[in-house]
């Protein structure tokens, strides 16, 4: 393994096209679940070939983009607690229900972030092991969405490898993701390590095993 | 003589309410969070209270507010944390408040359990986690789940749209959130609504808690906006 610093982090892809690649893999007709922060951006990427009815663990299916600042409703808001709307066709829900489209299996694709990322599949999201601990919904989406799609930065803001042998940080669930979109590839999950399906063009797959623990293959 | 649920004084509401109780509070952030309740609850002044809800209060208004005049002494959560959650934070920084923090799904699951007469069920959320120590495991059919147990309340305070003499209750948008569940859950549901029809609901089609499950209700045709109510800097008492 290199050793990574500053001088010699390479720049993959950006958080845009992040997204968008993920909105790809997103098939038509799909309930999706996407995390609060960075992942909201995939709705912005999904092209005019499909529809996809988003969820939001508040009790809303069907959710739309933000309304405009003389249409906000409080009584209407997301997981994030941000106002937002509700397209043609949705509905809401009691807690419970949502819960259920959840834990029953019945969301599609959920769309996380990440601290770190086990070679297995372990998710740790939810807790830095200081300050007050608050996990909201994400072990319920890790343990029931049908896929579990991570969106991440490859490596965390002081340059460690967010794919590691073993989490450090508390799980949010084990053996739970499916798949990780990075800035520098795409990668399942697999019994024999981190399975390559994409890399950015300007990644060399050299690089990409030096700043990933545990092994990665194509 | 007529079933009335409604009541006309705040006191005459929360009449029951004691020290220790343990009392649910409807809400997700701010949409259906009974903020004139809690603020009534203040005026009570029940202290050592176990608070069930998903957050842990935002500002100094409703849930924060009674936090901060020291009448909680346990909050079970999925999410102590908000942007302007300072009383829980300073108390919880110092140790005078106990927080049980359980997932959003679970901690939803085990009040509906509640309010159906289900003890416990068996759930894959949290296995492997922090939040698992400690729980009974079982395998079915090769996987492995966790016991999670039902939350009752002696109370629940609820947020409404519309409210009838009998506490059929119908909600607005996301603002449904826990008020469905919780309103089943605790032996005393105690209901704020924004408008009370009389003599009842002209359709029952849209009765989304049966009356039977609401003790009282009362009247609140504004209720305070927390985020807007924060911005100005309101606080209470």
């Amino acid at each position: 393994m290199i050793n990574i610093n500053s001088n010699n982090i390479l720049k993959g892809w950006d958080r845009n096209t992040i997204a968008e690649k993920i909105a790809n893999d997103l098939p038509h007709g799909s309930y999706v679940n996407l995390g609060i922060g960075m992942p909201e951006l995939v709705s912005q990427y999904i092209k005019d070939d499909r529809e996809i009815i988003y969820h939001s663990e508040n009790g809303l299916l069907g959710m739309g983009p933000s309304p405009n600042e003389n249409e906000i409703d409080y009584d209407l808001i997301n997981a994030g607690k941000k106002p937002v709307t509700i397209l043609p066709g949705g509905s809401f829900c009691h807690h419970a229900d949502s819960f259920s489209m959840i834990r029953g299996g019945h969301i599609d694709y959920c769309v996380l972030g990440a601290m770190e990322i086990s070679i297995k599949g372990d998710l740790a999201n939810w807790s830095t092991g200081k300050g007050i601990p608050a996990v909201g919904g994400a072990m319920d989406l890790v343990a029931g969405a049908k896929n579990v799609f991570v969106m991440t930065q490859h490596l965390t803001k002081e340059g460690r490898p967010k794919l590691v042998n073993e989490c450090s940080l508390p799980l949010t669930g084990a053996s739970v993701v499916s798949r990780v979109y990075t800035d520098y590839a795409v990668l399942d999950i697999t019994d024999n390590g981190f399975k390559v399906i994409k890399i950015a063009d300007d990644i060399p797959f050299e690089y990409l095993q030096s700043v990933t623990e545990g092994k990665v293959y194509q | 003589m007529e079933i009335n649920k409604v009541k006309e004084k705040m006191t005459d509401l929360l009449s029951d309410v004691f020290d220790g109780a343990t009392i649910m509070v409807g809400g997700f952030g701010e949409a259906g969070s009974p903020i004139e309740l809690l603020h009534g609850l203040i005026d009570h002044g029940a202290k050592n209270l176990t608070i069930i809800a998903n957050n842990a209060g935002n500002g100094n208004i409703g849930l924060g507010a009674l936090i901060g005049q020291k009448q909680v002494k346990k909050v079970i959560c999925s999410f102590p944390r908000s942007p302007k959650g300072i009383t829980f934070a300073e108390q919880y920084n110092k140790g005078e408040i106990e927080l049980e923090v359980v997932p959003q799904g679970t901690l939803a699951e085990r009040i509906r359990a509640a309010g159906s007469g289900i003890p416990g069920f068996y759930t894959a959320t949290a296995v492997g986690t922090p939040l698992a120590e400690g729980k009974e495991e079982k395998i079915f059919n090769g996987k492995k789940y966790i016991l999670e147990e039902a939350l009752h309340a002696d109370f629940a305070l609820i947020k409404a749209e519309v409210s009838d003499r009998y506490g059929n209750l119908f909600y607005n948008k996301t603002a449904r959130n826990f008020n469905p569940i919780m309103s089943m859950a605790a032996k005393n549901t105690l209901v704020q609504a924004k408008k009370i029809v009389q003599p009842n609901f002209t359709n029952p089609e849209h009765v989304i808690t049966p009356g039977i499950f609401v003790q009282k209700v009362i009247e609140i045709k504004e209720p305070i906006i927390e985020t807007i109510a924060i911005e100005e800097g309101l606080t209470y008492p």
